[in-house]
């Protein structure tokens, strides 16, 4: 049983108030986050107002969401009515945004208790966590590690028991390679089965907010209560009009392989993919060994996308209306060249310079285009594929936590440790990190798990199939934190 | 000699309720900064919904201009910083447009293609004011359609008939007031000259947000000229962006192609493709009312009205809409026609209030007005004494009529009166025997007065002929 579940019935069954829940939670974020930075914005009095009003709302009984009284973190990219959402950017420095998210307006409804808002590469731009204005978070198995990106601040903290679950964004892998980094379950949902109304961009087409939780059962629980057609997203799509399909056991479930996601892993990761889908096989799953020809293409074609609409989106910073302002400058343009000179971290004008150039006339055919081609082809490969076989099984990284600085030092080759994520971004399928393993070092490993579009709920037995035959013991959350 | 080549790209705004890209209304005026909702000043977040209604107008217009219409169009972004911009990028169409290929067909016959017409949102504005600029996003998010011409016109004269025409044909379908002054009509426009009866064209200028007919005209005057000017002392046409000022009567240059913007556009992610199936086109298609052409033509043709008045009733839709409902009841149009281009358009004096026709005197009333005139009942002196009463009071002409005596007088009363002139009168009989057709003249006269002008003239003259003669 899931922890969401547990504690449902702990609150509904009085053994336990949200309060006395929540103020656990609060108690442990003051003891840990120093060290580990998971949050970057806590919201203690929202906290325990949300959880005095799940305990009132339990009270007076009736049909309690699961959710309910349940605490929790938000990526500091999806915006809060009135509590700072600043994509850990000084461009945003203390911005309050006037709206909610839709996923949190659903949240809310079933009476989610905000923790606070955790840490993240400034706009979502990294793997590691360590582009932020408030500092590198660290990985609760090793703090010397990093907890990955962009959404290391919502891994660790689930991770390190600072929240039950927590919600990311995943535009190449920034939810399922920190959940993996932190050993924890994380899934980006298809393109379109979660509004993005109130994700601040970076870049529209790629990107989906997820879920970080501690299970499969935990995320299923939360992606059903923020997924669904939402009027304000137009690529928004109803996901309850045709159900995935579910599996009660591996028995006849093909899982292909697809051997290029599976070129230079590090030997524990191959060994940890090898053993998962030995255990797949032997609870009677066909194996399937599958290619994605395309798949080299994955890595160019998702950065010079990912950068073009980021370009664009990150185009309304300039100091006028919100967020930071430069001091100084004579007319518009000088306030907005120098805000956003001041403003962006260095990733972020990296990303921008690189989307400008490849939107440029002239350069637009060889870049943009031709990557867009390139993307038709890469889908192509996955539907190819997924007819084959019900789901795919690939690492989630190349290898497990890296020492902070290093990705610092070489931003190409961070770049290159996307390589396992961000074709299911291009492809818009959904995707989910499974804890599969340990390293020599005890660092966490996690497997990928991707399938057709809109059929999270089949990942999800899937993986769930995974816990259950063993015995959940890759599901170790640190010791820090609240221990349930 | 030298030959103007010109297009025109006219930005119309769309009168939907709300915004194209959400629910704040486009209501023209209002406090700065009042209109306005997280998408339409772009806060971090936010995200697009196309307004289907804009869709559909912009349909209507490409229907009313003889375009095609695309069963699939995108919308693109179009980046470029300025403060009026609050996303920094303008969502339009770039590589798609909705409507493409139609053409308008100016009085000579001539006919001026468009090459497209796209949606698009409206930025904001700046505000100038003691050292200070502000800005209002009112405008924000106002639905436009760009109408894009090919390099068709040759004369300013004929870019003023193809705007009036394009005003004409927009009002009609009512998806805009297209009024210059307030904006919601704005023209760019391309120009470049060539030496009579050259086949290829030559560099040109673009003048940017004209804003009304006569800026127009004298920008192009200027701008040929100068354009001339170059080319005949040797010199070289810079292909630019330049803007009129209205005090010197003058174009200046904004920005050289080196300056020009890289606008860096590409297919808009947070939006999904317009779907527009042909059901869809043939039922806006249906609702849209009869083209001012077509109906001049018709006048012309089934109702035999003069071509002045055929195209001042045209000019606008509910005038001509309102003569198409007089003609219904009645078998002389041409009267209908007549009384309202001469006397009622007399009563509204401005274009707007033409436009707006407020009028008390129903088509069925003014029918009824013509009928009595027809049957006889009343003269033409009468018939306008009684339309303006009718216009004043909003009441029926027989009970005006009635009223102050002024329905005519039976067949029975005008034989008598007529009889009574020509007795009275012997030399005057004798008279017109003899060929003196004017000797008649004072026995009207005498009948008019007895009368006290009721009786119709023309009659009382046959009637007495008929009695000399006899």
């Amino acid at each position: 049983m899931g922890n969401i579940n547990k504690l449902h019935d702990m609150l509904v069954g009085k053994q336990l108030s949200s309060r006395e829940l929540a103020q656990m939670y609060i108690g442990a974020i003051q003891s840990e986050n120093g060290r580990l930075n998971a949050f970057s914005h806590t919201t203690p009095e929202t906290a325990l107002a949300a959880a005095d009003a799940a305990d009132k709302r339990i009270a007076s009984g009736g049909d309690i969401p699961l959710l309910c009284g349940i605490p929790m973190a938000l990526k500091a990219n999806i915006s809060t009515c009135g509590i700072v959402t600043d994509c850990c950017s000084k461009m945003l420095d203390g911005y309050r945004p006037i709206f909610d998210a839709t996923v949190w307006q659903k949240l809310t409804a079933e009476g989610a208790v905000l923790l606070g808002k955790t840490n993240m590469d400034e706009f979502a731009m990294g793997s590691s966590t360590e582009n932020s204005c408030h500092g590198t978070t660290s990985n609760p198995f090793d703090f010397n590690k990093v907890a990955g990106g962009s959404s290391g601040g919502s891994a660790a903290a689930v991770s390190a028991n600072l929240a039950v679950y927590s919600l990311g964004s995943d535009t190449g892998g920034s939810v399922r390679q920190p959940a993996s980094f932190c050993g924890v379950f994380g899934l980006k949902p298809t393109y379109g089965a979660v509004s993005r109304y109130g994700l601040i961009a970076y870049a529209s087409s790629l990107e989906q907010i997820g879920v970080i939780a501690g299970d499969s059962e935990d995320c299923a629980v939360v992606f059903d209560a923020i997924s669904g057609r939402d009027p304000r997203d137009s690529r928004s799509v109803d996901v309850f009009a045709a159900p995935s399909r579910r599996l009660d056991s591996a028995k006849g479930v093909k899982i292909g392989i697809p051997r290029e996601f599976y070129d230079s892993l590090c030997p524990d990761v191959a060994k940890a993919l090898s053993n998962a889908a030995a255990v797949y096989r032997s609870l009677g799953a066909q194996l399937v060994q599958v290619s994605l020809p395309t798949l080299k293409y994955a890595l160019p074609v998702y950065y010079i996308l990912a950068c073009a609409e980021a370009s664009s989106n990150l185009g309304r910073y300039d100091g006028i209306r919100f967020g930071y302002r430069a001091q100084g400058g004579e007319n518009a343009h000088e306030i907005a060249r120098r805000t956003r000179t001041e403003g962006f971290g260095a990733e972020v004008r990296r990303r921008i310079l690189l989307g400008t150039f490849v939107l440029s006339s002239g350069y637009y055919d060889e870049y943009y285009k031709k990557a867009n081609l390139l993307r038709k082809s890469i889908t192509a490969d996955f539907e190819n594929c997924l007819k084959q076989c019900d789901i795919l099984l690939a690492p989630t990284a190349p290898t497990a936590a890296f020492r902070r600085g290093i990705a610092v030092s070489d931003p190409v080759k961070t770049y290159q440790s996307d390589i396992c994520t961000v074709s299911a971004n291009i492809a818009g399928l959904p995707a989910a990190a499974v804890p599969c393993g340990f390293d020599a070092d005890g660092m966490p490993i996690g497997m990928q798990l991707i399938g057709r579009a809109f059929c999270e709920h089949t990942l999800l037995d899937a993986a769930h199939i995974f816990e259950t035959a063993t015995e959940r013991i890759y599901i170790k959350n640190s010791r820090l934190g609240v221990q349930l | 000699m030298y030959e103007m080549i010109a297009g025109l790209e006219t930005h119309v705004e769309l009168n939907t309720k709300t915004k194209i890209f959400c629910s704040c209304t486009t209501g023209f005026g209002g406090e700065p900064n009042t209109h306005c909702c997280p998408v339409c000043v772009g806060l971090p977040g936010t995200l697009p919904v196309l307004n289907e209604q804009a869709v559909n107008y912009a349909i209507k217009a490409g229907l009313a201009l003889n375009c095609r219409i695309n069963p699939l169009s995108k919308m693109d972004r179009k980046n470029y910083f300025y403060p009026d911009l609050p996303k920094a990028y303008q969502i339009t169409q770039h590589e798609k447009p909705l409507c493409e290929d139609g053409y308008v067909r100016l009085k000579s016959g001539k006919t001026v293609r468009i090459k497209r017409i796209h949606i698009e949102e409206d930025a904001g504005k700046l505000i100038h004011e003691n050292g200070n600029t502000f800005v209002d996003y009112n405008r924000g998010g106002v639905p436009l359609i760009e109408i894009v011409t090919e390099p068709d016109f040759r004369s300013a004269d004929e870019i003023r008939e193809y705007i009036g025409k394009l005003q004409l044909i927009i009002r009609y379908t009512g998806i805009s007031d297209v009024r210059m002054q307030e904006g919601s009509l704005r023209c760019d426009v391309n120009i470049s000259v060539r030496p009579q009866g050259a086949q290829t064209l030559g560099t040109r200028t673009e003048i940017k947000n004209m804003n009304s007919l006569s800026f127009i005209s004298k920008a192009l005057r200027y701008e040929f000229d100068r354009q001339t000017a170059l080319l005949e002392s040797g010199g070289e046409v810079v292909q630019e962006t330049r803007r009129f000022n209205e005090k010197t009567g003058k174009t200046e240059s904004m920005r050289s192609k080196e300056d020009a913007h890289d606008y860096r556009y590409f297919p808009e992610p947070d939006l999904v493709d317009i779907l527009v199936d042909e059901q869809r086109v043939e039922a806006i298609r249906a609702a849209l009312p009869e083209m001012p052409d077509a109906r001049e033509k018709r006048y012309l043709s089934e109702y035999g009205i003069p071509e002045p008045d055929c195209a001042n009733i045209c000019k606008y839709r509910r005038i001509s809409e309102y003569f198409d409902e007089v003609c219904k009841y009645i078998k002389t149009p041409k009267t209908a026609a007549n009384l309202i281009t001469s006397h009622i358009f007399k009563r509204f004096p401005t274009e707007a209030d033409k436009e707006r026709f407020d009028i008390s005197v129903s088509p069925e009333m003014l029918a009824e007005l013509i009928e009595l005139a027809e049957s006889g009942g009343i003269n033409s002196s009468v018939v306008k004494k009684t339309l303006e009463k009718m216009l004043d009071t909003g009441r029926r002409a027989c009970e005006l009529v009635d009223e102050s005596d002024m329905s005519g007088i039976g067949e029975e009363e005008l034989n008598a009166v007529c009889r009574r002139a020509v007795e009275a009168n012997p030399k005057a009989i004798a008279d017109f025997r003899g060929g003196k057709q004017a000797a008649l003249m004072p026995l009207v006269g005498f009948v008019m007065k007895e009368t006290r002008g009721r009786a119709d003239a023309a009659r009382a003259r046959a009637v007495i002929e008929k009695m000399a003669g006899g």
